[in-house]
């Protein structure tokens, strides 16, 4: 097992930057997510983990051993590739055995750790079959028990869930969080799915046009992201333009002072500003509400999931706010063009700066 | 630093690639060049005076009649093979799957052996017109093939399997849904086919053409035997050898070479260009039933009178080939048939030795091929390096190049010692042959392996190298086995047309590697029909062989065989 330290880690491919002045550190044991958009730079940075790229500027090390240019082979990381990069010709036990029959390991303890390790993914059954017989589910496994076969320091998955359907991908991510846990090794997910992300992670970084935007658990990333960016790309949010003037949060797009429960950070005063406000943390009532930030809308398209139900609600001519509230049985479902009250509560709504483009 | 260790592997594998071409492909057309601004010794552009030239208004007649030969050819072949891609593809009726294994048939027939089987049927003295000679009773033969005529009908029938398999592999790779699309939205079935099914054929067409019209732009066998007093350039080269000159032998080949490499320039491009090729799921053939009795009825008897024309060549081979010497002079059909033609080859050396001859050169050439074809393959399709394209060209440039343009060549650079043949003079000896038949086959090999290569995710590799294999461990355990079918299906291709390769042989061999191709000739001076024809029935029965395990043990496609 190890830990990653990522020191200012920088790569570009001829003129293009795909990671940018990266510092990172993963602490063993830890299972910690890239989380982004494509072409974010996260697969670049898990390739230069496995030594497939090496950083045009900085340090990767493992533990204290310093790995910038150490060939993949001699790294002894398990990577898991996003299309499973099983062997074709070889049968599911034979791909499993390939990592230790290179280590030069007895016969008999190859075939040992095979079973074992086959064990574990729940494939001791599949152990003769050609990888081409097996479902996409039952490929990842064995891709999974692959990579742990030679008890790498690092587990490094790079979307391994992203060719799977809906339903697997929900079973595979449970059994890839028992697996990591059984062995309690550290491991690097790659993903786009911030679902996948805030379910799985010890701690996640979310990564946007080569660098790392913020660094921390799913509830902090969450609850505070540190700007527009990770607010809108994990989880829905409500964004709106706000300018900072007199000690007060103006809102043109609301036509309205914000209040807000915290005095705003001093370093933010000069910047562009947005406040963010998740929609399951908006009220709405037919009735009126007393207090801080209300506001008036109209009902323009109620959706229904299931267990939520979304409403988009037209405050005024281009502006709109989602709202999410649970399934509390059908009176209470709102009707589309039905005139409502809301209130955006001070302590839910968070002033962050904006790094995007205005539109 | 390991970025430099990737590059030395780079360069590692790119030496002996780039030694090899540089010898044995480039060098030799260099000198081939450099010959055709000489004469008697000094630098000049007489001999393209003389080419251009009024004093030797041949040559230009001969690069005409190849152009227009070659223009002709792609429009027959075009007429019959893309009707019969679309019959076989799109209706169904009895035996189509039988008429459409049948269509390919003329693959079997390496070049020489093709014209010679058309002109036992056809010819002068042929079997069909000495028929109705026969049977009506006339003074005269009818008709016999010859001359212009007789290169194009040899032509059509071997080229047009190019537009029926590729045109075949378009039309099966075009979603339905699109034509579907085409109907749902009003159109007929004559706006349909004209706005949507042709468009998508289009690059498969082209493609096609450019293909036949290479290939007979280098055709060899048909004017060789057929052509009379005709010229064409690619038997001009030929000519030129024989006659001693070299010079002008030279210039010819630089000119047919420049056509043809400008050709081969030309189809990159326009492979390369982004075509609109869609990939749809699910692509399922759609085939129309042929209802009506009376189409039906038709349809089937047309393919058997078709399939009938198309295996003549070959049936009228196999029974030639059991005429023994002696039995058929003056008599209008042969009388004896027994298999003393095949019993000879065992029991006489000289009829044996050619065979031998032909198996053994193309063993080792076919041996240089598989693993110059991997390595190089592997280097083009895998590896980073600066000049690809350019080293890409000079792989497919043998491919491009004539076969007689290719005999040139070494002749040119090995009538005497150098670096590349150790200090041998090469020409007049054994291993000239060997070393054409490596030349020619090269592209076959590397396209046939670069195509599963491509296939092969680098993820693979990459994949194994995580796990902790070194890269040559990972090329032996990994990439090797999985390419394996594709390299074996190339290069067993590559050893049936080395064992009939006639154009290179006829310019090099000797009296001590004379191969089947020329033992054949031998035998038809001689009027030995029954002898050349068991000889085409080795290069059949081998080339059969082959094909049958392509398909059946390395998983390779019919129309990828090309």
């Amino acid at each position: 097992m190890s830990a990653v330290n990522l020191s200012n880690i920088t790569k570009k491919f001829g003129n293009v930057t795909a990671v940018k002045e990266l510092d990172l550190k993963i602490e063993e044991g830890e299972f910690f997510t890239f989380l982004g958009p494509s072409g974010c730079g996260k697969t670049t940075t898990l390739r230069m983990i496995a030594g497939f790229y090496y950083p045009t500027a900085g340090k990767v090390k493992f533990n204290d051993r310093d790995m910038t240019t150490v060939p993949p082979e001699k790294r002894n990381t398990g990577m898991v590739f996003q299309n499973y990069a099983l062997f074709p010709h070889m049968t599911v036990a034979e791909n499993v055995a390939f990592g230790l029959k290179v280590r030069k390991l007895e016969r008999s303890k190859v075939k040992e750790k095979v079973k074992e390790v086959l064990g574990k993914v729940r494939l001791e059954k599949f152990i003769d079959r050609q990888v081409s017989q097996l479902s996409g589910g039952q490929q990842q496994r064995v891709a999974l028990a692959r990579a742990l076969a030679i008890e790498p320091d690092i587990l490094l998955l790079d979307e391994p869930l992203s060719n799977l359907d809906a339903r697997l991908r929900d079973e595979m991510r449970t059994e890839i969080l028992r697996l990591q846990r059984d062995y309690g090794i550290t491991t690097i997910y790659v993903t786009h799915d911030q679902v996948e992300a805030l379910s799985m992670s010890d701690r996640i970084a979310v990564f946007n046009e080569g660098r790392c935007q913020q660094i921390g658990t799913p509830t902090e990333i969450y609850n505070d992201p540190v700007n527009d960016f990770v607010a809108e790309f994990i989880g829905e949010t409500n964004l709106y333009n706000v300018a900072y003037e007199n000690n007060r949060l103006h809102c043109a797009d609301l036509g309205m002072d914000i209040q807000v429960e915290e005095p705003l950070d001093e370093r933010l005063r000069n910047q562009e500003l947005k406040i963010s406000i998740r929609p399951e943390a908006v009220k709405v009532s037919d009735e009126e509400i007393t207090g801080l930030n209300v506001l008036r809308g109209k009902v323009k398209i109620v959706q229904f999931t299931g267990a939520a139900v979304h409403t988009l609600i037209e405050l005024s001519k281009g502006v709109q706010l989602k709202v999410t509230t649970l399934n509390e049985g059908p009176f209470t479902y709102l009707q589309e063009g039905v005139e409502v009250v809301l209130q955006l509560p001070p302590e839910k709504i968070r002033v962050v700066p904006s790094i995007r483009e205005r539109a | 630093m390991m970025l430099n260790a990737e590059n030395r592997k780079t360069a590692l594998l790119l030496i002996p690639i780039i030694l090899v071409l540089a010898g044995y492909v480039l060098y030799p057309s260099i000198e081939t060049t450099i010959e055709s601004f000489q004469r008697d010794g000094t630098a000049t552009l007489k001999n393209y005076g003389d080419f251009f030239g009024s004093k030797a208004s041949s040559n230009l007649e001969a690069l005409w009649n190849s152009v227009y030969i070659s223009i002709l050819s792609v429009l027959f072949s075009a007429l019959i093979g893309v009707p019969l891609a679309f019959i076989f593809n799109r209706y169904d009726f009895p035996g189509r799957k039988f008429f459409s294994g049948a269509a390919i048939m003329p693959i079997v027939l390496p070049s020489l052996v093709g014209v010679m089987s058309f002109m036992f049927l056809y010819g002068e003295a042929g079997l069909v017109p000495n028929a109705f000679k026969d049977l009506f009773n006339l003074s005269k033969v009818p008709f016999s093939i010859g001359g212009v005529p007789g290169i194009l009908l040899v032509h059509a029938y071997t080229m047009y399997p190019y537009f029926y398999m590729t045109c075949s592999s378009a039309i099966n790779n075009i979603d339905p849904s699109l034509e579907d699309a085409a109907y749902n939205l009003g159109s007929n079935r004559w706006t349909v086919f004209w706005k949507v099914t042709f468009p998508l054929l289009t690059p498969a067409l082209v493609a096609a053409s450019l293909l036949v019209f290479m290939v007979s732009m280098a055709s060899f066998s048909a004017p060789f035997l057929l052509a009379g007093g005709f010229r064409v350039l690619s038997l001009q080269i030929y000519f030129s050898k024989i006659n001693g000159n070299l010079e002008m032998a030279a210039t010819q080949s630089v000119i047919l070479s420049v056509v043809s490499i400008s050709f081969l320039l030309f189809m990159r491009w326009f492979q390369n260009r982004r075509d609109y090729r869609m990939a749809s799921k699910g692509i399922g053939a759609h085939r129309s039933e042929v209802s009506n009795p009376f189409l039906k009825w038709t349809m089937v008897c047309l393919g058997i009178v078709a399939m009938i024309i198309l295996l003549l060549p070959h049936a009228t081979l196999l029974i030639l080939s059991l005429v023994p010497e002696g039995t058929w002079t003056w008599q209008i059909y042969p009388t004896t048939f027994n298999l003393e033609n095949y019993i000879l080859l065992f029991k006489d050396t000289s009829i044996w030795d050619p065979v031998r001859n032909s198996l053994f050169m193309a063993f080792v050439a076919s041996l240089g091929c598989f693993a110059f074809g991997i390595i190089t393959s592997y280097a083009l399709v895998k590896r980073k390096f600066i000049g690809k394209n350019l080293l890409d060209i000079l792989v497919m440039i043998p491919w491009a190049l004539p076969a007689t343009v290719v005999g040139m060549n070494l002749i040119l650079a090995f009538n005497k010692p150098t670096p590349f043949s150790f200090g041998q003079t090469l020409v007049g000896t054994f291993w000239i042959l060997p070393l054409a038949y490596f030349v020619r086959f090269i592209p076959l090999v590397v396209r046939s392996t670069s195509a599963v290569l491509e296939q092969l995710d680098d993820s693979i590799e990459e994949a194994a190298q995580n796990l902790g294999a070194k890269w040559f461990y990972t090329f032996r355990k990994i990439v090797l086995p999985i390419i394996m079918p594709g390299v074996l299906s190339g290069t067993l291709l590559a050893f049936v047309q080395a064992v009939g390769e006639f154009p290179t042989s006829v310019l090099l061999y000797t009296l001590s590697n004379r191969p089947i191709s020329i033992e054949i000739m031998n035998q038809l001076r001689m009027f030995n029909l029954g002898q050349a024809a068991a000889y085409g029935m080795i290069q059949v029965g081998l080339i059969a062989v082959v094909l049958f395990i392509s398909y059946k043990f390395l998983g390779v496609k019919s129309e990828k065989t090309m």
